[in-house]
């Protein structure tokens, strides 16, 4: 008799999930799906505002990337205003944004996914977590919340705030410039989080050979990869134009205009969950599904710009056939490269005289009854759409969130996964938890993708071919 | 003919005042502090909002300081556990009748609804909130009317007809529904009689009326209760 197994919540990921997994007659694993069962709603209830309070509302979709949306949201406002804004605007926009994604990159990787890489896919569950780390190996959880800080610190420098920077960031610019004192203070810390960072990677490409196991299981499929580069095909978090790579490496769609987007992006609806299922255009649905975020972000740049991240840029890649690397696994290494540009970054952007500049804002009316803004937010590419009456009232709001992107992916991963290690006969907490350090690696953000409300969790449950519920777990 | 002076104790403190003065003035004026949301210095009082309620001995009512005259002999009460539950629940009611979000509003900081609640110890609604959907009014070239955010207090309202004499604000409906027009309830761009002065956006506590593209904090004029003081003596 076949069954379904649903782990229901999901844990240790930022957002409430389940996966369900379908068994055959026979007992194996047919097929999984991840399911994101929240609504929320920002894309109507922003219908009737005006465009200049769309950084402040939909920075409040997501409590650890709030700098993502507003960034994007303020791109899109600039491109209603149609400005362009002041350079030292934009460097300052961009340190805030290099703030963002070493806090989450750090949050990924040592709050959420270093329990299970550190004490093991099997260890007590009630220990398989932060505190648990803080006990085992309590330097590197201190070094882990300390480069969270480091992150959070470059923000609060800025904005005065470390969570929900929204008067600070304006359409056309930013509001107050960086004072000398504040950067030095950020440049006395570099080195401490470089070193973190330095000392990090080098521990989890020691710990590889023995993760090979996951390396080889985790989502690793071919797929397209999507991201936004350089002029010259480099690494790029907050402009850029989109690149579109095939799972051979081969670049299939280059230079793409970011607010063109909806020329090649399609986004299909399943009855099943809540986030939608954005897809490569020519390709059609579901042959087009992409991924997005770090991994595939290394996966289409040639570089990255900074030396040691470039050095490392190199060993990554080394992973996998032509530059491609494809195990979802691999997102976590791809997590700390990104850490070591965005560290180097920051500290190019730090020295950088022109940021004590004044000029911090370009003044315009509204000009454009539609705008776009976009950048690769920590978990891929985030794309904040807007459309406004002649008063510069929101009319229609598309958000297409890094994790949709992945949805796809993140549906084959799992199946991928549940068919290594589930046993339809039998269940057991450590063959689940694997299921779950899938969905960590790809590090969803699940209150972001449906734009919902509620705490976390995940689980999962098992239904035999008829839809009955025969098992199900849950914490 | 001389005015005629009348004696009363407020919270303990015997103080004197003309007879046609309110309890607020005189309270204000012996820095006896009575919370105020829609009264402003220089506009005639309401006693709309009932933030400024006091007690007086022997009566069971309470009175709202900015529009009720002192007598003679009057023992008024501004601070009492009753007044503390009472203005705290006028807040809560405030929030839950449109739609205030701080976190959103250009008035965040700056807003004196907020302020109150703060004072009151408000961090939560406990009625349900009635979540508007009025549309916004983003016609004038200069200013947005969000009602949303409105409280009623009319201070727009007095502020356009008594100091800039144009009356080009006014009520429509009644109680929950009531909303601030321009005219004849047109949009704001259309009103004939408007002459964009500004002065509805300095006097409005809440994020209700602002200039567009400001925040609260950048365009609150802290001198306005004297200026219109000031021009409504001349």
């Amino acid at each position: 008799m076949s069954k379904e197994i649903v782990i229901d919540p999901i844990t240790r990921i930022e957002g409430h999930a389940k996966v369900t997994i379908h068994l055959a007659d026979d007992g194996t694993v047919q097929e999984a799906r991840f399911h994101v069962e929240i609504f929320r709603g920002f894309e109507k209830f922003c219908e009737g505002r005006p465009f200049y309070e769309m950084p402040s509302i939909t920075s409040r979709i997501c409590g650890i990337c709030p700098v993502s949306h507003l960034l994007a949201s303020a791109k899109a406002c600039d491109d209603m205003l149609s400005v362009s804004i002041p350079r030292t605007a934009t460097q300052l926009r961009r340190l805030m944004h290099m703030g963002q994604i070493i806090q989450s990159h750090a949050l990924s990787f040592f709050h959420l996914s270093s329990p299970d890489i550190l004490l093991g896919m099997d260890a007590d569950p009630s220990k398989r977590n932060i505190f648990g780390l803080i006990d085992k190996y309590p330097d590197l959880a201190r070094q882990g919340i300390r480069l969270r800080r480091f992150g959070q610190v470059i923000i609060e420098s800025l904005s005065s705030k470390r969570i929900h920077s929204s008067s600070w960031l304006l359409p056309g610019g930013i509001s107050t410039p960086l004072s000398r004192d504040k950067a030095q203070r950020l440049l006395a810390q570099m080195p401490e989080a470089l070193d973190i960072t330095l000392k990090t990677t080098e521990m989890f490409k020691k710990s590889l050979p023995k993760l090979m196991p996951e390396v080889e299981d985790f989502g690793n499929f071919p797929s397209y990869y999507m991201g936004l580069v350089t002029p010259d095909g480099g690494l790029e978090h907050y402009d850029g134009k989109i690149r579109i790579v095939d799972p051979k490496g081969k670049i299939v769609s280059d230079y793409l205009d970011p607010s063109r987007y909806t020329e090649y992006i399609g986004e299909a609806t399943e009855s099943w969950s809540y986030m939608k299922f954005p897809y490569y255009k020519p390709l059609g649905y579901p042959d087009g599904a992409y991924r997005v975020g770090p991994l595939a972000r290394l996966n289409i740049v040639s570089h990255c710009g900074t030396p040691l991240a470039d050095e490392e840029l190199k060993e990554f890649k080394k992973l996998g056939k032509n530059g491609i690397v494809q195990s979802s696994f691999l997102y976590h290494y791809a997590r700390l490269v990104e850490l070591l540009f965005c560290i180097e970054r920051t500290k190019e952007l730090l020295e950088d005289s022109e940021i004590f500049e004044n000029d911090i804002q370009s003044k315009a009316s509204f000009n454009r009854r539609e705008g776009v803004g976009v950048l690769e937010a920590p978990r891929g590419t985030l794309f904040h759409h807007y459309k406004a009456n002649g008063e510069g009232i929101i009319t229609g709001v598309n958000l297409i969130i890094a994790t949709a992107h992945n949805n796809l992916a993140f549906n084959k991963a799992v199946t991928q996964v549940a068919r290594r290690y589930v046993d339809g006969h039998r269940l057991n907490e450590g063959m689940l938890n694997r299921v779950e350090v899938m969905v960590r690696a790809l590090d969803p953000c699940l209150s972001c993708s449906t734009h919902m409300w509620r705490n976390m969790p995940l689980s999962i449950v098992l239904h035999d071919s008829r839809g009955n519920v025969l098992d199900k777990i849950r914490r | 003919m001389s005015q005629k002076t009348v004696r009363l104790v407020i919270d303990g403190k015997e103080v004197h005042a003309a007879e046609d003065e309110t309890i607020l003035k005189v309270a204000l004026e012996n820095e006896i502090d009575i919370p105020t949301m829609c009264y402003l210095e220089g506009l005639s009082g309401l006693g709309g909002c009932r933030l400024c309620l006091v007690e007086a001995k022997g009566m069971s009512k309470l009175f709202p300081a900015c529009t009720t005259p002192v007598s003679n002999g009057m023992e008024i009460t501004t601070n009492s556990e009753r007044l503390l539950k009472h203005r705290k629940k006028v807040i809560e009611l405030l929030l839950s009748e449109r739609t205030h979000i701080c976190s959103v509003c250009v008035a965040n900081g700056s807003c004196e609804l907020q302020e109150m609640a703060t004072r009151f110890g408000v961090d939560h609604v406990p009625v349900v909130r009635r979540w508007t959907g009025f549309e916004l009014d983003m016609s004038h070239e200069r200013f947005v009317i969000d009602r949303n955010r409105c409280i009623l207090c009319t201070r727009c309202i007095r502020v356009c007809d008594e100091i800039e004499g144009v009356h080009t604000l006014d009520l429509k409906m009644r109680g929950k529904d009531a909303q601030v027009i321009m005219d004849l309830d047109e949009p704001w761009a259309s009103s004939y009689s408007c002459t964009s002065c500004s002065k509805c956006s300095a006097v409005c506590p809440v994020g209700a009326i602002y200039i567009k593209g400001k925040s609260l904090a950048e365009t609150k004029n802290r001198a306005l209760p004297e200026f219109v003081f000031e021009r409504r003596k001349r």
